[in-house]
């Protein structure tokens, strides 16, 4: 478990050290929030009608621009094949990794989702449910982009076929987020089912996404 | 013979060219009937001529779906067993299976105009068929950009497995956001709600459609093992060209 813990600490300082880049994604949502008012209009009973929806594809789109970098640096130093060849099992390294990813570009999303929720006009009290479900939801789109993330390195390919394999596979936890987080400003359907749906499929991503990346590293790297 | 001796390429080839023509001349004699009692079958009372499309619309869905299951079969023979006619297998199916997908997309939009008023609706049923396309799609760009078919292959492999889970989201879509498309009525509790002069034809035509996805893709299994054998020459003459000159 030590180790577990020294890799996340170790990614972290990576990540927010010079050059890691991890308020880039941050950035990155701030700006597509920003450009998508220009797009639609300024009238704010539009936008906070889409701003969920909004900040779901933002979060999404910032989360995977991210995710290029989770191996690749890594494979280039050479440190991902001393880590293969490590005690630790390859899925805990991965999942090891996903963590600290998430923490230092997810998590950011999460916390200045508030601002651009006034800045989009959605109501203050949907506020509450549409933070819950990018805290709940953020994680799964990190897990799925996982095994994104490890087959371009193992193909050494990145960039649009990262986005090409993930994205559709996003669609469900898209899907979800967005209808749980909905419900709190349309609808007068129950916020529960939909984000019930949503923590299943973070979950189920939290146990396939490491198990496939790992996998698909070991045949990959070899 | 055992599913071992089919490992080596050569009989599997020899076997394919015997099996071949048999089987188009089922699948062409299959579709000739289907064909003939699809245009004998009663129009719908509501939708007319149109209902017809489904007899192409509903076997190129099933076949689209199939063809990921077999991925995944294919797949597991990659990497656990280590097969080597898996990852052949799994290669051949991926784009015979976007077409199937495509077809149904294609068809079921051209039926969505005359019964629905327009060609595409965001129903959680096309949408997860629209996302099966887009995932075969996925498979199939990294078949591409593998500068090596191994590694491609089992990249592939591990992509088709995940993308696996998504089969049952599609199947049961259908129940969870209940729009616009009709539920399930073939296979259902209680047996199935249609006529038996709609479903025979339906029947006949699935069966046409299964046997021509079976001799599309072993057709594709040969012709890929044949290119791989054309790879290994061209990589082998061009190291031979290579040492002359060195």
């Amino acid at each position: 478990m030590s180790a577990f813990v020294s890799l996340l600490k170790r990614d972290m300082r990576l990540a927010i050290r010079v050059g890691g880049g991890a308020l880039m994604g941050a950035f990155f949502f701030l700006i597509v929030v920003v450009m998508m008012p220009f797009a639609v209009g300024p009238d704010l009973g539009l936008l906070s009608r889409l701003g969920p929806a909004i900040l779901w594809i933002g979060a999404l789109l910032a989360s995977l621009l991210a995710l290029d970098r989770l191996f690749a640096t890594d494979h280039e130093d050479g440190s991902l094949d001393l880590l293969m060849m490590g005690d630790m099992p390859l899925e805990l390294v991965v999942a090891a990794k996903a963590v600290a990813h998430w923490l230092t570009t997810g998590l950011p999303l999460v916390l200045i989702t508030p601002l651009l929720a006034l800045m989009l006009n959605v109501e203050p009290k949907a506020l509450g449910p549409l933070m819950l479900t990018l805290v709940v939801g953020t994680p799964a789109l990190t897990f799925i982009g996982l095994v994104g993330a490890a087959l371009s390195v193992a193909l050494r390919r990145g960039g649009l076929l990262l986005a090409v394999l993930v994205l559709p596979l996003t669609v469900p936890v898209l899907i979800f987020g967005v209808a749980a987080a909905n419900t709190a400003i349309i609808g007068p359907t129950p916020f529960g089912p939909p984000f019930t749906i949503l923590c299943g499929l973070s979950l189920m991503s939290l146990v396939i996404g490491p198990v496939a990346a790992a996998a698909a590293l070991r045949h990959g790297l070899e | 013979m055992a599913i071992i001796d089919l490992a080596n390429p050569t009989r599997f080839i020899a076997l394919v060219n015997r099996v071949l023509p048999w089987l188009i001349a089922v699948t062409v004699l299959l579709f000739a009937i289907g064909l003939a009692r699809t245009m004998q079958a009663p129009d719908d009372y509501q939708q007319g001529a149109t209902v017809k499309i489904m007899y192409l619309h509903v076997p190129a869905a099933w076949l689209g779906m199939m063809a990921w299951g077999i991925m995944s079969v294919a797949a597991l023979g990659t990497l656990v067993w280590r097969h080597p006619l898996a990852d052949v297998a799994g290669k051949a199916a991926a784009p015979i299976g976007a077409a199937f997908t495509f077809i149904c997309l294609v068809t079921g939009s051209l039926w969505g105009r005359p019964t629905w008023g327009t060609y595409w609706v965001w129903d959680a049923r096309l949408t997860s068929m629209l996302v099966l396309l887009l995932l075969y799609l996925g498979v199939m760009a990294l078949y591409w950009t593998a500068d090596d078919p191994n590694r491609g292959s089992r990249a592939a492999a591990i992509l088709s497995l995940v993308g696996a889970v998504n089969l049952p989201i599609i199947k049961f879509s259908v129940d969870w956001w209940n729009t616009l498309h009709q539920g399930s009525s073939v296979f259902r509790m209680g047996g199935s709600t249609i006529s038996p002069s709609i479903l025979i034809p339906l029947l006949i035509m699935a069966i046409a459609f299964t046997l021509l996805f079976v001799t599309l893709h072993l057709a594709a299994m040969r012709n890929e093992i044949l290119r791989r054998r054309v790879r290994t020459m061209r990589l082998m003459q061009a190291q031979e060209l290579a040492e002359a000159h060195s």
